[in-house]
């Protein structure tokens, strides 16, 4: 079982990428350059059978960490007393390197919804994120990190950008981020704003954990670009630049790549990873 | 009314509106923008629900499962963030459609699916030495009461259900016609459906139930066959202990 023996306390500055059951025999036989490996954290908590035996040969080789799909920080509601249960369970069990979860909403009224939603950037849901994330650290017993959301729409109601508002739920919780660059280039193409400003704007001293993953390309009702995170492809090239620039600001910082829906055959994503440890390589020369 | 209960108002039904408030991050209204958030909801659930029914697919066809899981998401949305729990009402909604009527053992079938995915999440366990059973004397054996492995599921039909699961997935024989009992055991990490003997259901089900052993094989009638069903058990691990 794993325990505070085994644990890696941090996650490393190389890449890693979302575990995928059907490549367990080909990481344990040549992981490069993968260095470390995320999970969704709900897709671990049954009682027992393959995905947590092999949660725990996996966690005695690499740093892990939990990404949570399912708590909904941003809902109106509290957080489900169960759902944080079941988190701190595993999370005690694992003891991973890092906790992360999404400034977004998925559950309401009691009924999941299994997408990330949106929500207003106001004083009211500054207040309501940050009360949350109080919560989930004082129960884990560890800083969280929150991440950037893809949007496709926004709302006429929102005070705060969307960094200011990230910068100050760090301010008052004291938890970090981790910073999407997919979701940048997505939301800043979709909503019409420069993802280089964006990454200006960002509180970058506080992120852990950098994400890229692959989008879908639509458009909306006026002919304007609409990009679909759907973490079903290969990462594109103006998000690797969009990698570079913000790791030229922020230093080293541990990389994954996201592949979540027609997921390729191993390789296919080590060379994702490979490209995003050549990215890293360049910020260390 | 609340920002987040008017943008969930829509999500799941296509005739509603799109809310107020929202925009394209400059003046124009957000559209089908919010279609995106829609179509992603409905998108995910209905693929998750897929992933729990290979052997429902393979009977009806994916576009036909395709309708049946937009119509259970759209009354029945998951009211817990673990997928691997969606769609254990998904049978039941199966036998109310009036236009699957003429498959009436598809519902019993998809419990096989829902069962399958259970026992593959079900706490880990260590079953019995086969020994055990032979060192007991008679009277400790027929008072003893049996524990059983979380992952092992009893499934009763009056359908051949597990012959038609086999022949839905793995080809085969022609199912028989004749009602099934249908265990789902796991021995290690992946369950399987073994189709129970005559009798063996009614024993099975007493055992599990915690009745002591020689009331439970009276059960089988003259035709059951305690041996096959022994066998089965200790082989894939199921039987746990023996409180005698």
């Amino acid at each position: 079982m794993p325990d505070a023996s085994h644990a890696f306390p941090h996650l490393p500055h190389l890449p890693g990428v979302g575990y995928k059951a059907q490549h367990f025999t080909d990481i344990m036989t040549d992981p490069a350059p993968v260095g470390w490996l995320e999970i969704h954290a709900e897709n671990y908590m049954g009682d027992g059978g393959r995905p947590l035996a092999q949660l725990r040969v996996l966690s005695e080789r690499f740093p892990m960490s939990v990404h949570g799909v399912g708590l909904s920080i941003g809902g109106e509601g509290r957080l489900d007393p169960d759902h944080l249960a079941r988190l701190k369970h595993l999370c005690d069990w694992l003891n991973p390197a890092s906790f992360s979860e999404h400034l977004a909403w998925s559950t309401h009224d009691s009924h999941f919804l299994n997408d990330l939603l949106p929500l207003p950037y106001t004083s009211a849901t500054l207040t309501r994120v940050a009360d949350h994330i109080d919560e989930v650290q004082s129960l884990l017993g560890r800083r969280m990190l929150l991440e950037n959301p893809s949007s496709y729409l926004a709302f006429a109601e929102s005070t705060y950008s969307e960094t200011d508002f990230l910068a100050e739920i760090v301010r008052r919780t004291g938890c970090g981020l981790l910073l999407d660059v997919n979701n940048v280039f997505v939301s800043a193409t979709n909503l019409d704003y420069s993802p280089q400003g964006y990454i200006d704007a960002y509180p970058l001293d506080a992120v852990g954990e950098i994400h890229l993953g692959g989008h879908d390309e639509d458009e909306d009702d006026f002919g304007a670009p609409l990009l679909i995170d759907s973490h079903g492809r290969e990462v594109v090239d103006p998000v690797w630049a969009l990698l570079d620039y913000a790791l030229a600001k922020s230093g080293p910082k541990p990389v994954l790549v996201e592949w979540d829906t027609d997921v390729p055959d191993w390789p296919v994503l080590a060379d994702e990873a490979r490209r995003a440890s050549q990215a890293l390589s360049r910020v260390l020369v | 009314m609340t920002v987040q209960t008017a943008f969930r108002a829509g999500l799941l039904n296509p005739a509603h509106p799109v809310p107020e408030g929202l925009t394209d991050g400059h003046a124009q209204p957000a559209g089908r923008r919010y279609g995106v958030y829609r179509n992603n909801v409905t998108v995910s659930l209905r693929d998750a629900l897929a992933t729990g029914f290979p052997s429902l697919i393979s009977l009806i066809g994916r576009e036909n499962f395709d309708h049946v899981a937009r119509a259970h998401l759209r009354q029945s949305p998951p009211t817990s963030p673990l997928m691997m729990h969606y769609g254990a009402g998904l049978p039941d909604f199966v036998a109310t459609l009036e236009q699957l009527e003429h498959l009436p053992y598809l519902a019993d079938v998809a419990r096989i699916d829902v069962a399958m995915r259970q026992s593959y999440h079900a706490a880990d366990s260590t079953g019995i030495d086969p020994t055990l059973l032979q060192s007991l004397d008679e009277e400790s054996l027929l008072a003893a009461r049996f524990g059983f492995a979380p992952s092992m599921i009893l499934l009763r039909s009056q359908f051949s259900i597990g012959s038609i699961w086999h022949y839905s997935l793995r080809g085969g024989d022609k199912p028989s016609g004749h009602p099934e009992d249908v265990v789902i055991l796991r021995a290690e990490y992946d369950p399987e459906p073994f189709i129970l003997g005559t009798g063996a259901g009614d024993v099975l089900h007493a055992l599990h139930s915690g009745t002591p052993f020689g009331e439970a094989i009276e059960l089988g009638g003259e035709d059951f066959d305690l041996a096959a069903l022994l066998n089965l058990l200790l082989s894939q691990h199921a039987i746990t202990a023996v409180d005698h």
